[in-house]
């Protein structure tokens, strides 16, 4: 019922990608989603082709994982076409009624939707070969600097991988009370829309009472093995880069110049 | 009237890195008036397979007949089957949610299309029939006890008057006692209405002494289905697979290759009692 959920969508495999340091991931995808919004013209867009299709090769996850992120935005890739192709101003081709669809239409929609598909592909393939942990741990070590100006970015980190790993544990909740209460005769799908909502109540307070129970539990584990915050706390697998990691920056940072001498050469030249 | 599974399989998350392949070819008959016992380690399938029997999950191959009607078909009316066919989860005090006790029993009965006071009556007889006191009925069902709270869950099951009633680990985290007193009350269940019931453990011991019927599950498979007795004959298999025969088993094994005469079949202390008696040749007493 709910097992169609790929919310930290984590996909095993052994790959020079999944053995990066999450940091190192991080960044990459920072800049990869920058380059995409940035380039100019052919040459920087074969570029950036290029770059997801061997990305992906290095990955080791099968496509068809890729595809199913880009599934629930399959909508918003259609709005935002559209909007595109008859919202832009310029020399119009076709005229239907008070619709023009222009030439610059055309390009800005394919465009568009080309960048959201390589979005999506990009930091899918982060969420892909990054366990939700390691993200927060990499997350925590590169705001790290932050804590000078006050900013507890442990407990940010440390409430965000507890977020991160009650979800499945939920979802999975979820899917037993809504079971035990279909066992006892409750519909979930028929009826108008007071009938449904009034049919979530079984699921919901249950569900509630079992995320408070969870979290009073939680906070009791951890009191228990006198957790007090980030102040002195080491950590059993320190992130360290390694030459892989020195490897990948390398690579990105050529990447990213290559793109702005791209975009740099194509608007000077071309316009 | 019975159930029937044919040729059952199930995979969990299948065509995905996570495939777990839970049930494998499962064909079974459950008699009406059974009282049947599934036993396996942890993770062997036994809450997927009896999921099965109301319909709330689909099997990747393979068919169910309920009293010979097969429940995937496209008329099939899986709510009605689901009120035939009762099923109490594991740990079950986790699904109750009304305000009062009486409420939350009266929960399946009203889902099933009858009016507040028949809902009412059947509650009513249900909570009567787990045992549970009269003054507690309006109270809040989050204020009781674990054991408590899994006898309204148990009763708000009864109260649908099922046919077949599955309970999956009914006695989990209770005490000695408690665990009993559940156990005696599907027993008693049993005897009384006559309803085939599906008791789903890790604990033979638990199982030995109330069930006629024993399905071992290994691993998605089902290694054994039988009588008690033959089903500990195999006690060595069973260890082998992280369970064990009762300890009488072991006993009475035991005494029968030290030369004692006693019929290694018995289940219960109150048989073996009466066997190593005999064997001794004193009157039973
Ligand atoms: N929702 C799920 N998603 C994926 N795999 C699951 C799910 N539920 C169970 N499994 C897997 O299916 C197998 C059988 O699980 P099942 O819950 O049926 O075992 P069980 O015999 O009831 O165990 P227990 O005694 O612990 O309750 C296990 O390997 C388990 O990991
Ligand atoms: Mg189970």
């Amino acid at each position: 019922m709910l097992k169609d959920i790929t919310l930290g969508q984590y996909y095993p495999a052994d790959s020079i990608l999944h053995k990066l340091d999450p940091r190192v991931k991080l960044f990459g995808t920072m800049i990869y989603i920058i380059s995409l919004f940035s380039f100019r013209g052919i040459p920087a867009f074969v570029l950036a082709t290029i770059f997801l299709i061997s990305i992906i090769r290095i990955s080791k996850v099968p496509f068809s994982y890729m595809v199913k992120g880009l599934k629930s935005i399959v909508v918003l890739m259609i709005i935002t076409g559209i909007f595109n192709l008859f919202l832009t101003q310029g020399e119009v081709l076709v005229q239907i009624w008070v619709f023009k669809i222009t030439y610059e239409g055309i390009k800005n929609a394919v465009l568009m939707v080309v960048r959201l598909i390589y979005l999506i592909i990009g930091t899918s393939l982060m969420t892909l070969t990054t366990t939700p942990n390691q993200l927060t741990d990499g997350l925590e070590k590169a705001l790290m600097p932050l804590e000078k100006i006050k900013l507890p970015v442990h407990e940010i980190a440390m409430m965000m991988s507890i977020a991160l790993r009650f979800i499945p544990i939920l979802v999975e909740e979820t899917d037993k009370i809504m079971k035990a209460q279909m066992a006892r005769g409750a519909d979930f799908e028929s009826g108008n829309i007071i009938k449904k909502a009034k049919a979530m109540i079984p699921l919901l307070v249950p569900l509630f009472v079992s995320a408070f129970r969870r979290a009073n539990d939680l906070a009791m584990a951890m009191e228990a093995r006198c957790y007090h915050g980030g102040h002195g706390r080491t950590k059993m697998k320190p992130l360290a880069y390694g030459v892989a990691d020195r490897k990948a920056y390398v690579v990105l940072v050529v990447y990213f110049v290559l793109m702005l001498v791209l975009r740099f050469v194509w608007v000077r030249f071309v316009g | 009237m019975s159930i029937i599974l044919d040729k059952v399989n199930y995979t969990y998350s299948a065509g995905t890195a996570y495939e777990i392949q839970a049930l494998k070819n499962i064909n079974l008959k459950m008699e009406d008036g059974q009282f049947i016992g599934i036993i396996g380690h942890t993770g062997s399938g036994k809450s997927t397979l009896i999921q099965h029997l109301n319909g709330l999950m689909k099997a990747t191959s393979g068919t169910i007949y309920y009293n010979g009607e097969d429940i995937y078909a496209e008329d099939y009316d899986l709510r009605q089957l689901r009120s035939k066919v009762g099923l109490v989860f594991q740990y079950p005090e986790h699904q109750l949610f009304e305000t009062t006790i009486f409420d939350d029993v009266c929960y399946g009965p009203k889902n099933q299309g009858l009016t507040k006071e028949e809902a009412g009556l059947r509650a009513f007889e249900a909570l009567k029939s787990v045992g549970l006191k009269e003054e507690l009925y309006y109270q809040s069902p989050f204020d009781l006890s674990g054991g408590q709270k899994r006898r309204v869950a148990i009763a708000g099951v009864l109260a649908m008057r099922p046919e077949v009633l599955i309970l999956d680990e009914p006695t989990a985290g209770l005490d000695p006692k408690g665990r009993d007193e559940i156990l005696n009350l599907v027993s008693a269940m049993h005897k009384e209405r006559k309803i085939t019931i599906v008791l789903v453990s890790h604990s033979m011991e638990d199982v030995a002494q109330y069930v006629e019927r024993i399905i071992v599950m290994n691993h998605g498979e089902m290694i054994f289905d039988d009588a008690p007795h033959e089903v500990f004959k195999h006690y060595k298999e069973l260890e082998k697979i992280g369970l064990a025969a009762p300890q009488v088993t072991y006993l009475m094994h035991e005494l029968s290759e030290n030369g004692l005469p006693v019929d290694v079949n018995a289940t219960t202390v109150s048989e073996a009692k009466d066997e190593i008696l005999k064997a001794l040749g004193r009157k039973v007493c």
